[in-house]
């Protein structure tokens, strides 16, 4: 394998790794919060769509991001009031918010068919970005490095800081954190507020970045592979990481395997397998640990306070 | 004054019938409304979706086979909602009934006729039963949660189903398409009415409602997953097993999808391509709640739904909106549903005082 190949496969997987890494980030500290919010593909589509008109308006991608996570937050409010408010079925308003989303973005999206956007320059001076083997790190578009900065920024939020102990503490007892004083409802609406904005900006990274133009549900139901991942990552930021890169790889060789006919094992095998992973690392997760493991103890229970 | 909510001693009866009815009237305004806004003929649009596929009769066939699949896939994941079962695989359970229906017909080769339809019928349930095993097993070993490997398994049928149609099952005449080949006039399921495409799954989605009903209603069964869903506890006390009610639920709902999908496939479409799985498992979700988990609800609301696919083809080409653009209306009939589950449990009062009351039911 030549060098080129390596780097060739390497920008491809980063790539297909930023968009679940982000909307899974989001995921995570909603279901953190003790949420299930299955809205994710419909909130990437929304998002998708409002940044790729945000940035065909301004020319700016930097506002079109910012238009992006705010479709992404605004859709996602839908889920919150139905679910906060109404203490409607999680599963099935999630699942609401998809269908919803989906159909809204190619409504709106009708008026952009066609367009191209400016894409973002490089965060990096050109002499690295450009370079044929230096671009490997400083090549992308500034949302991939967005997403890497997210990480541990997400991972320290919820282990080091105080709200994130709250959030935590809505999500594993709801109950006592109400007794307590803590606003299980405002602590979960700034959850979901933030899971919409992080999956809007792993939509946007489709219409925006790979490329870049609009088209109905271009986000190809990676949405649920991002669920797939806060779930097979076990609830972690930092295993949410190296899960999103391993179901990176695997989209890769799905691929590979699709356009080269390299056919040891079919392209579905490798695209079945983070779904499939995610089901045994359930079952391995819940096997250890009667109790669901490191799974937020309200995760998609409403919560019903008695007075 | 403000609104205040009262939690009813009962759940009301009449709320039962009166919230579907106003989501659908709701989503229809609501519709105008937006559409309008984003320069469509709003009242066109709703009109189209909503109303001609009832008005012009040439269309009823269309609403009736599109909505058996639905009304067949409801009436299993009601049972399972219920039970506070949560299948939302029903579309990788149809997929693998579909299948299975496929494979039993390839296999018979050029033999047909009513025995090898059956076995085709008969695969097809067994298939969506097969793949709503895992879940269930896991459930009921590991306390695995169903929501999400029911979800996961649609994900792989997606996958089996790409990999069957473009490689061992692909139709060696169909110009390199990835599809099978498509079934032999005596493999099809019989039509009811000479000259339309109205076959026998309709009939069978009409008869079960019923069927279902009675069990439901009747048998120790249906007040078995009825007291499971509502009082759990209770349930326990009364010896019902929670482990079978899982089993049950989830193998049936696998079953009733896997049986649309054996007669979309022998009914309607005939041969199985990428196209197949359109979305009719999660839908049926939304017919489910929107019949209020009742399998004449279910037939009901299975014919809504279907009119606004119908319907939303018809927008396609009169208003130039996107066909998923139905979808849009059947999430706000969710959305409108599942708001208002409250006033089933709950009374709004208007009060005078303008004193700052929390509202019981916002969860304060």
């Amino acid at each position: 394998m030549s060098t080129e190949f390596i780097i060739a496969a390497i920008i491809t997987v980063v790539g297909l790794t930023t968009p679940i890494l982000l909307a899974a980030l989001g995921e995570l500290v909603v279901e953190k919060a003790g949420v299930l919010n299955l809205g994710v593909e419909g909130m990437m589509l929304m998002g998708a769509i409002c940044g790729f008109g945000a940035t065909v308006s301004t020319f700016n991608p930097w506002i079109g991001i910012l238009g992006a996570a705010a479709g992404g937050a605004l859709s996602s409010m839908l889920f919150a009031v139905l679910v906060l408010e109404l203490n409607s079925n999680q599963v099935a308003t999630g699942l609401a918010l998809t269908i919803f989303g989906t159909g809204l973005s190619s409504l709106i999206g009708l008026s952009y068919t066609g367009f191209i956007v400016p894409v973002f320059g490089s965060v990096f001076p050109a002499s690295l970005a450009n370079d044929p083997y230096l671009k490997v790190i400083f090549g992308y578009s500034p949302i991939v490095y967005f997403a890497l900065a997210m990480v541990p920024i997400v991972g320290w939020f919820l282990k080091s800081t105080r709200s994130g102990m709250i959030l935590r503490a809505v999500g594993e007892n709801d109950l006592s954190a109400h007794s307590i004083g803590y606003s299980v409802k405002g602590v979960r609406y700034a959850a979901i507020a933030f899971g919409g904005a992080m999956a809007g900006i792993g939509g946007a990274y489709f219409s925006m970045v790979i490329t870049p133009m609009w088209a109905e549900k271009m986000t190809a139901g990676r949405g649920w592979i991002a669920l797939a991942l806060v779930v097979f990552a076990g609830w972690r930021a930092g295993r949410l990481l190296v899960g999103a890169y391993f179901f990176g790889i695997l989209m890769a060789l799905e691929l590979y395997a699709k356009a080269s006919g390299f056919s040891f094992l079919p392209s579905q095998f490798w695209a079945a397998m983070p779904y499939l992973m995610t089901v045994i690392a359930l079952s391995v997760i819940s096997m250890r640990d009667r109790s669901g493991g490191n799974a937020p103890a309200c995760l998609g229970k409403p919560f019903l306070p008695s007075t | 004054m403000r609104i205040k909510l009262e939690k009813r001693p009962e759940p009301s009866t009449v709320m039962q019938f009166v919230t579907p009815v106003a989501s659908v009237l709701l989503t229809m305004l609501i519709g105008v409304i937006v559409f309008d806004a984003l320069g469509i003929k709003g009242g066109r649009a709703v009109t189209d979706i909503f109303l001609t596929p009832l008005l012009a009769t040439y269309k009823w066939q269309d609403v009736a086979v599109k909505a058996a699949p639905l009304i067949i896939i409801a009436l299993g994941l009601s049972i399972g909602n219920r039970a506070q079962i949560w299948n939302i695989g029903a579309e990788g359970q149809y997929i693998i009934g579909a299948l299975a229906a496929a494979g039993v017909g390839i296999a018979a080769g050029g033999a047909g006729g009513g025995a090898i339809i059956t076995l085709m019928i008969l695969a097809g349930i067994v298939g969506g039963t097969l793949w709503a095993v895992v879940p269930a097993f896991l459930k009921t070993r590991l306390n695995v949660n169903e929501t999400l490997t029911t979800l996961m398994l649609t994900y792989v049928a997606l996958q089996v189903l790409g990999y069957l149609v473009g490689g061992p099952w692909k139709d060696p005449n169909g110009r390199n398409f990835p599809a099978t080949a498509p079934l032999h006039a005596d493999q099809t399921l019989p039509i009811l009415f000479p000259g339309t495409t109205v076959h026998l799954g309709v009939a069978i989605a009409l008869i079960l409602p019923f069927v279902f009903w009675i069990i439901m209603s009747r048998s120790v069964f249906g007040y078995q997953i009825r007291v499971v869903g509502s009082a759990p506890d209770a349930a326990r006390h009364g010896g019902f097993d929670a482990k079978q009610t899982i089993w049950l639920s989830l193998l049936i709902a696998g079953g009733m999808a896997g049986l649309a999908g054996a007669l979309e496939f022998a009914g309607a479409l005939k041969a199985i391509n990428l196209g197949f799985p359109s979305g009719y498992g999660f839908t049926a979700i939304i017919v489910s709640f929107l019949g209020r988990l009742n399998p004449i609800g279910c037939l009901i609301a299975g014919i809504v739904l279907a009119v606004t696919y119908v319907g939303g083809q018809i927008a396609q080409t009169t208003v130039h909106i996107p066909n998923s653009t139905a979808g849009i209306f059947q999430a706000m009939m969710l959305f409108f549903i599942l708001a208002s589950d409250i006033l089933i449990r709950y009374r709004v009062r208007f009060v005078a005082s303008p004193k700052a009351t929390p509202l019981p039911a916002a969860g304060e």
